[in-house]
């Protein structure tokens, strides 16, 4: 019962929790520890005296002594040696394996602290506060400047995702490791290097000025949208590992809460709900792959394909009433021409665009039908904010339902015509299996048999998920 | 084509990698193994032991020398060849990255020159 108090309270609250301790020190590896020390001793005490009655306050508290007095003993504390990163760096990371909030998960943290017993008594020792007289809901909640301080641009990109499930969701770092299929001991090392690099130049937990928020937004979404593509990208044939789905959408719907005037956030809301709505669809009786548009509208997740389009309603409501306020509309475009949630001239971000696309297949749910002319609308506007190969191959998709398989061959022949040959772009495209699935797909449309069986070959040779190529198999012209 | 892929990368002691640490990576690999294998262009997939294990042997200077340890003593080592058979070098690209030794190691694709076959070398197109 504690224990399930105590777990719950984890859930909820670890990310205020967690930034509340970070924000003051920018210390997160020292906050974490204090949190953890102060849920074991929630797990320890709880039985015996009871829940009490602001469990987040009797944490906050609880944590901030053991700051105060891992401070008073700052000599003591360089004594201890920072071994991750040192030659027995295979000891994973102690210091953020804050708490195990996996099923049936106790508060499991290896001691790091050797020789330093940890005290039995019941209670904390004098108290800087009285956690009764803590009403932590009037507590500020610093998650937002957390999430800016994770995609910080100082941060290196590929561990932005990692230090959010584990500072915001107190996940492991073990099983972030599983997740992001990386050896525990490199992903401990990344996290590691993350928090000292916050701690050493003095990365500011604040959100950033208004001015400022169209360069520091983007990547903020985008980390929080790694979180549910890692199941796209990283998984070689079945799946080995849980989707993260949810929890990218809980940090979407958090950041929606947290930075309600943001269209872009609204529209990353908006993507993950419409997206993650389809899940089950996807997959048919046998286990074979559905494409979207055969996909059996009536197991889509209607309450959240709801809470979706409300989120849309209030990007787009948010982006025509500040045109200029939608992220990235300041040109922070820059080097990157494939960043993920700049706007175009019309305000719309990438996410907010990418939303609105499947929307409209998820209104075949209502209509029974698909409006083709609508998404290509919506996708050539997508491919001049971000264009990526999947915004430009889907584009040729849609541009072949409304003028028909030749036009969309011809702009995938026009792709590659853009292109310089000697440039990695070309031959990222050459090998980029959507463009060879789509060409397949037209070409059979386009009554091209022999062409279709080349390239339903080609794509073929480049997929690594036997269900895709199960499905790409059944296609094949005799 | 017929393609090595050549896993190099830190052995496991000098990284300070521990077997509990190997744990879920493999499952990465058996799941990478599988895929292969149903894609049907698996040929071979080998993680070899440590160097700590190897011996060489050389008769480059006349006579036989036999000599524990690896041929070259680098940071990074051959830890693994996983030979496919594909249509080409995207493929082995596409199959390489897919590779859950890609993210603490090198995979270096090389195809094969000539292979012994039905008893004589054959050059593989």
């Amino acid at each position: 019962m504690a224990r399930a108090r105590a777990e719950l309270a984890a859930r909820g609250s670890y990310g205020r929790l967690l930034s509340l301790l970070a924000a003051p020190t920018r210390d997160v590896a020292g906050a974490e520890d204090a949190l953890a020390d102060a849920f074991e001793r929630a797990l320890r005490t709880w039985p015996e005296s009871g829940v009490p009655g602001n469990p987040e306050a009797w944490l906050l508290t609880v944590a901030r002594n053991r700051q105060r007095d891992d401070l008073g003993s700052a000599a003591r504390r360089t004594t201890v040696p920072l071994d991750v990163l040192g030659p027995d760096a295979g000891q994973g990371d102690s210091r953020g394996r804050a708490i195990d909030l996996g099923a049936g998960g106790a508060a499991t943290r290896p001691d790091r602290r050797g020789g330093d017993a940890q005290p039995n008594s019941a209670t904390p020792a004098t108290p800087l506060a009285d956690p009764a007289a803590i009403d932590f809901d009037a507590v500020p909640d610093k998650r937002l400047e957390l999430l800016f301080v994770c995609a910080h641009p100082a941060i290196d990109a590929a561990v932005r995702t990692p230090l959010m499930l584990q500072t915001v969701l107190g996940f492991d770092s073990n099983r972030i490791a599983e997740a992001f299929a990386v050896p525990a001991p490199a992903m401990a090392q990344r996290l590691v290097r993350a928090k000292r690099r916050i701690r050493g130049a003095g990365i500011p937990f604040a959100v950033p000025a208004r001015s400022a928020m169209g360069a520091r937004l983007p990547p903020v979404l985008e980390a929080v949208y790694g979180c549910y593509a890692i199941d796209w990208q990283r998984v070689s044939g079945q799946t080995v590992r849980d989707s993260l789905a949810g929890e990218a959408l809980y940090l979407a719907t958090t950041l929606a809460e947290l930075l309600p005037t943001e269209p872009e956030v609204h529209g990353l809301a908006a993507l993950l709900c419409l997206s993650i709505a389809r899940t089950d669809a996807r997959t048919g009786p046998a286990g074979e792959h559905v494409p979207l548009t055969e996909q059996d509208t009536s197991r889509w997740d209607g309450a959240l394909i709801a809470r979706g389009e409300a989120h849309l309603r209030r990007a787009h409501a948010l982006a025509v009433a500040h045109p200029a306020s939608a992220a990235g509309a300041d040109g922070s475009r820059g080097s990157r021409s494939t960043a993920g949630a700049t706007a175009g001239a019309s305000g719309f971000g990438r996410f907010q665009l990418e939303a609105a696309m499947q929307s409209v297949h998820c209104a075949r749910a209502a209509t029974g039908e698909t409006d083709w002319r609508t998404l290509r609308t919506l996708n050539e506007a997508l491919v001049r904010v971000a264009p990526t190969l999947g915004a430009q191959v889907s584009l040729a998709a849609t541009i072949a339902e409304v003028d028909g398989p030749e036009a969309g061959l011809a702009h995938l022949d026009a792709l590659a015509i853009a292109l310089d040959p000697e440039a990695a772009a070309s031959a990222a495209l050459a090998r980029f299996q959507p463009a060879w699935a789509t060409r397949a797909h037209l070409l059979m449309a386009a009554g091209r048999p022999d062409e279709a069986r080349a390239a339903y070959a080609k794509a073929i040779s480049l997929t690594t998920d036997a269900r895709l190529r199960a499905h790409l198999q059944a296609q094949v012209p005799q | 084509m017929r393609y090595s892929l050549l896993l190099i990368n830190q052995e496991a002691q000098d990284a300070g990698v521990t077997e509990e640490d190997m744990a879920p990576f493999r499952a990465a690999f058996d799941a990478y193994g599988k895929s292969l294998e149903a894609a049907g262009v698996l040929v071979l997939a080998d993680i070899l032991q440590p160097v700590a294990a190897s011996t060489t042997v050389t008769l480059r200077n006349g006579s036989l020398q036999v000599q524990d340890g690896p041929f070259a003593d680098t940071k990074e080592k051959l830890a693994g060849v996983f030979v496919i058979e594909v249509d080409d070098l995207d493929a082995a690209i596409a199959w390489a990255e897919k590779c859950p030794g890609a993210h603490y190691g090198v995979l270096e694709i090389r195809p094969t020159a000539i292979s012994f076959q039905n008893g004589a070398w054959h050059e593989l197109a």
